[in-house]
């Protein structure tokens, strides 16, 4: 059974502030991700990735098909779920590793990484040493973990992002370029830090435009090209 | 716990023949946060005030579970029985912080008065109480016996916040909670709520204009426009994907930095 399977989906935005311009996105989106498998969505810039990733996660709404998550031994469909349930899938199921990380005003570092730890009910002290384990490991100079990430620069927000993304244990993970503004080095430890998810049995689903990365990572590439609309005459 | 909180159906409520707020209904759960957002004049504060039982709706019901797992219609409960969810089980804080402040009392004595009302007589362990939440909302210990009238805009919010949490409400009501104060004292606002909230695991209302305070504060959003509930659903989906002409109108509307 897939970890997540998509299907039938489809997603077009209504432009209420430009007369009502409809632009379709995709149409007759099919894939699944396994346990154990990196899927990468391959294309071009505008072909849909991003978007297929945000209705993944349940920030964009869907217009047809179904989302299917494995949610406690149980198959949950996401694109028709209520919010409540959006946040529990969210809390136990399905993690994502935004572009952008969201800051916020006063919260160190080291506290927006260990967050979704204490979330989950783990212990404070517990957590705060996860999230230093990996901020170590993301090459995050120290004197940074208890400062907000607001002035962070690019590549060390993103680290933040990445751990805050990887320390928890969901099964099923949403990269959306995690290496975009990472050095070799850094890049090389995602890598890694990948693999190990991977052999842990997380599904992984992800966008990653470097194609040395997308080679050492991805099982498959699903294009989505496939799944550009036909425009209706 | 796997039952809501509160129970709205229906709410509408007429000034005379104008309309404040019509057909609203919602579920919320136990730590939940709930946004309301929308322009001046859409019905969001008359909303808040029916919710919170300080307006009498012209129909529909607001149905709350009591602390001994009853279902309560708000409307229908004797005097007493209000009283003692206003002044224990639920908060109220309001956008200028006068309206829920005693202004001519001491800060201590403005938290330690909700303490009173449910019963405690204890002075010694009202007024270290008190000291906890002043210090919980980042207020000083020596300001203790000074008056709000002397405290800045943003340590009346904050006091008004420890007033309101001292009892251990199970529902907080928001209108407005940053309006007014500065950017840099509303970031110290936001963030103190978003962490007591998550910690005391309270359910919130939040009446707001500002989309920047629903994205950090809510998990979910309503967007109402001429006392209508417009769109509503998960914060981040309504933000991210805005399907209303005027949610999209109010979503490309607000300035990112």
């Amino acid at each position: 059974m897939a970890a997540l399977s998509v299907q039938n989906l489809a997603k077009t935005f209504t432009m209420h502030l430009r007369d009502g311009v409809i632009l379709p996105v995709v149409e007759n989106v099919n894939f699944e991700v396994h346990s154990g498998e990196c899927v990468v969505l391959g294309g071009p810039s505008g072909a849909g990735k991003s978007s297929i990733l945000k209705m993944v996660y349940g920030n964009y709404g869907v217009d047809a098909g179904s989302i299917t998550l494995q949610h406690h031994g149980e198959a949950v469909d996401l694109a028709t779920a209520d919010p409540r349930t959006v946040l529990t899938l969210r809390r136990d199921s399905i993690g994502y590793v935004s572009q952008f990380l969201r800051t916020v005003p006063r919260v160190s570092a080291l506290d927006v990484v260990a967050e979704p730890l204490l979330i989950r009910g783990k212990d404070r002290a517990e957590s705060q040493q996860t999230a230093r384990n990996l901020l170590a490991r993301l090459n995050l100079p120290e004197r940074l973990w208890s400062l907000p990430p607001a002035t962070f620069s690019g590549g060390e927000q993103q680290r933040v992002n990445i751990a805050r993304g990887f320390i928890t244990e969901h099964p099923v993970l949403l990269l959306d370029e995690p290496t975009a503004s990472l050095d070799a080095t850094n890049r090389a430890v995602v890598v890694a830090m990948i693999s190990e998810k991977k052999a842990s049995g997380v599904a992984l689903l992800g966008i990653f435009h470097d194609e040395e990365v997308r080679a050492q990572v991805a099982d498959r590439i699903v294009d989505v090209t496939a799944f550009a609309p036909r425009i209706a005459a | 716990m796997s039952e809501p909180l509160l129970r709205v159906d229906n709410l509408t409520k007429y000034y005379g023949s104008r309309l404040g707020c019509a057909d609203v209904s919602f579920e919320l759960w136990p730590g939940e946060v709930l946004a309301i957002v929308g322009e001046s004049g859409s019905g969001k504060t008359t909303l808040l005030n029916s919710l919170s039982a300080t307006l009498e709706p012209s129909s529909g019901r607001t149905l709350y579970r009591m602390r001994d797992g009853q279902w309560r219609n708000i409307y229908e409960l004797s005097e007493a029985e209000r009283r003692f969810l206003v002044r224990t089980d639920w908060g109220f804080v309001h956008q200028n912080p006068a309206d829920g402040l005693r202004m001519t009392v001491s800060a201590g004595a403005n938290v330690g008065e909700r303490l009173m009302a449910v019963g405690d007589r204890h002075y010694g362990r009202i007024r270290e109480t008190a000291l906890d939440w002043l210090g919980r909302v980042e207020i000083a210990a020596d300001r203790i016996d000074d008056q709000p009238r002397a405290f800045s805009g943003g340590m009346r919010q904050r006091l008004q916040i420890a007033r309101n949490l001292v009892t251990g409400p199970r529902l907080v009501f928001m209108d407005e909670p940053t309006g007014g104060l500065d950017v840099s004292v509303q970031a110290r606002l936001l963030d103190l709520l978003r962490g007591l909230v998550g910690e005391l695991g309270l359910a919130a209302i939040v009446v707001t204009h500002d989309l920047a305070v629903a994205r950090l504060l809510s998990h979910r959003m309503m967007v109402m426009k001429d006392g209508y509930v417009i769109e509503a659903g998960l914060t981040d989906r309504v933000l991210d994907d805005p399907r209303e002409p005027y949610t999209q109108l109010l979503v490309s509307s607000f300035l990112q930095v």
